[in-house]
């Protein structure tokens, strides 16, 4: 049975079809990455998945159950955890609050502690400015509270929405070892990328999508060695190549 | 004007200060979280007034006190509830629009009930209280208004600031998205908030009425709109600002009639109103606005 399965979901903005019925699956403990051009739908799909939006038709089935049309917080409970693209920190909480928020539904203060320790320990730059305002932290700073701050609800599912957007390339390698790092210790993940081959390098596999349409899947090898997806989201690389 | 006098008039107006503090802070906390101007919450603040004369008639005063303020919070709460969820994803207009219309509807409700008659306030005996300080006379409930104001508005900043609540209630105010996220409940933080509000505003028409003595069913209207200046001019949003414009507008209101200007003492407010709005929008207290996202 896999963790998370998708049937056939459709979502709608008003006259919009954002989804016109798509589905996929992520087993659990892999990295399985979302690529696709602007306006895919990508970033609607993880929002349907977390229910800040409601599905027009389809299905969403989690560890076994059927999660379609529940509410964020309800999701949330159950392990299922975005985060959001653009980071969309609460820039007047204090980053220390801003973890601590990340665990609102949970009672249990040692184990929260425990995992505050561990978050401090995956970024000591968080931990070096947890009173500072979440507002006031750098673009690479917030991508990684918007991360730790996922980690407090202790994901089963974390689903994250462009990670590496805006952020420098150093910055960008450090993230996704992380995320590499946080799968090692048996998190699930679902990534949207616009950095296509980074992604697929880390992700098990991945699926394409198109104006709310999946059109190719595989595993990540397969999909970067695709000449398609290489030609539409690698592209820059192979035309410079192919001038030279 | 004698030294006592003028004690006697800084009284007076630190004790209409805090009752339009109590108020104001209401409107501060429901703009802060739903970046909605409650036009109806000067009318709750009337209708805590009615209560209040209702409840006195039956029971004592340790009694009443409760009930009123239970009954404004289930009010508060309810108007939320019917006019203002149904459109937390319409545009701002309309919640406003919505509101003014909760604002005529309560008052004419009271007038259809109670007639448009001035109704006399009961007297809370304890409040009325007159104390002898050397040369200046005054009743207690112009001495407890300020001390109570103060300590309501510190217990709320610290719910605010240190509780989890009041964690949430901070992050509600700047994204709701992100907020549910989190796994808070938007609407639970909302309701909480009009409770809080409320009661406020139950408190605050406790101390104004012992004063005034007489309710109408357009009381709140004035006492409501001088609030809302006083939420503007500390920087609406802000819950010490709210406190501090309360102060600033109830000291001078107070002085403008001891001095016999009474017939500005309304113009005057929005006088205030106009200053800050041209000099410094932000309020005294206030930070940047940020648009919700
Ligand atoms: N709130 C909205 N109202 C109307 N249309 C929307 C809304 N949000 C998204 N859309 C539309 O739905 C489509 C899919 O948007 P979505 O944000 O899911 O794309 P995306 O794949 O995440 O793109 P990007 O890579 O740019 O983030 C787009 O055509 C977009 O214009
Ligand atoms: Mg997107």
């Amino acid at each position: 049975m896999s963790l998370l399965e998708i049937q056939d979901l459709r979502v709608n903005y008003g006259g919009i079809k954002a989804l016109k019925g798509i589905s996929f699956t992520v087993e659990e403990g892999e990295i399985v990455t979302l690529i696709g051009s602007n306006g895919a739908g990508k970033s609607t799909t993880l929002k349907a998945i977390s229910g800040l939006l409601k599905p027009a038709a389809g299905k969403i089935m989690y560890g076994g159950r059927d999660i379609t049309g529940l509410d964020a917080q309800q999701t949330v409970d159950q392990g299922v955890v975005l985060v959001p693209e653009g980071r969309k920190i609460f820039p007047n909480l204090t980053v220390l609050e801003n973890l601590k928020i990340g665990a609102y539904l949970r009672s249990d203060k040692g184990k929260i502690q425990q995992d505050l320790e561990r978050v401090y320990d995956l970024f000591p730059r968080l931990k070096e400015r947890s009173w500072q305002k979440g507002g006031t932290l750098s673009g690479g700073e917030q991508q990684m509270l918007a991360v730790g701050r996922a980690l407090m609800a202790r994901p089963r599912l974390l689903m994250m929405d462009e990670p590496s957007l805006g952020l420098a390339p150093l910055v960008v390698q450090d993230i996704f070892k992380i995320i590499g790092e946080i799968n090692a210790t048996g998190t699930t993940v679902l990534l949207i990328e616009q950095n296509a081959s980074a992604a697929l390098k880390l992700a098990r596999r991945g699926y394409v999508m198109v104006t709310g349409e999946i059109n190719l899947e595989g595993s990540g090898s397969d999909l970067l060695a695709n000449p398609s997806v290489q030609e539409a989201y690698l592209g820059s690389q192979s035309r410079r190549h192919a001038r030279l | 004007m004698s030294f006592s006098t003028f004690i006697q008039h800084c009284l007076t107006g630190i004790s209409l200060g805090g009752a339009y503090a109590l108020i104001s802070i209401g409107y501060t906390l429901v703009y802060g979280i739903l970046l909605l101007i409650n036009f109806a919450h000067a009318d709750i603040f009337m209708m805590a007034g009615y209560f209040m004369i209702f409840a006195m008639a039956s029971f004592p005063w340790q009694v009443a006190i409760p009930i009123v303020i239970l009954a404004t919070v289930v009010l508060g709460v309810v108007i939320e509830r019917v006019a203002y969820k149904p459109l937390r994803n319409a545009p701002r207009m309309s919640v406003m629009i919505s509101a003014i219309g909760v604002s005529y509807l309560l008052q004419n409700l009271a007038t259809y009930l109670f007639s448009a008659l001035p109704q006399g306030y009961p007297t809370i005996p304890p409040l009325k209280k007159v104390i002898q300080l050397g040369s200046v006379t005054t009743s207690l409930v112009t001495l407890i208004t300020p001390v109570l104001t103060i300590l309501l508005v510190i217990l709320l900043m610290l719910l605010v600031r240190h509780s989890k609540f009041g964690m949430a209630m901070r992050a509600v105010s700047k994204d709701f998205e992100t907020s549910q996220l989190m796994g808070i409940k938007i609407n639970r933080v909302v309701s909480y908030t009009f409770a809080i509000g409320s009661a406020l505003a139950a408190i605050g028409s406790i101390l104004y009425f012992t004063d005034r003595m007489s309710v109408t069913p357009f009381s709140g209207t004035m006492p409501g709109l001088k609030c809302f200046v006083a939420a503007v001019l500390g920087g609406i949003g802000s819950i010490p600002g709210a406190m501090i414009g309360g102060f600033i507008i109830g000291i001078t209101e107070t002085f403008l009639v001891a001095f016999g200007y009474s017939t500005y003492s309304d113009a005057v407010t929005f006088l205030f109103l106009i200053i800050i709005l041209i000099v410094r929008p932000t309020g005294l207290l206030g930070e940047e606005l940020t648009e919700k996202v």
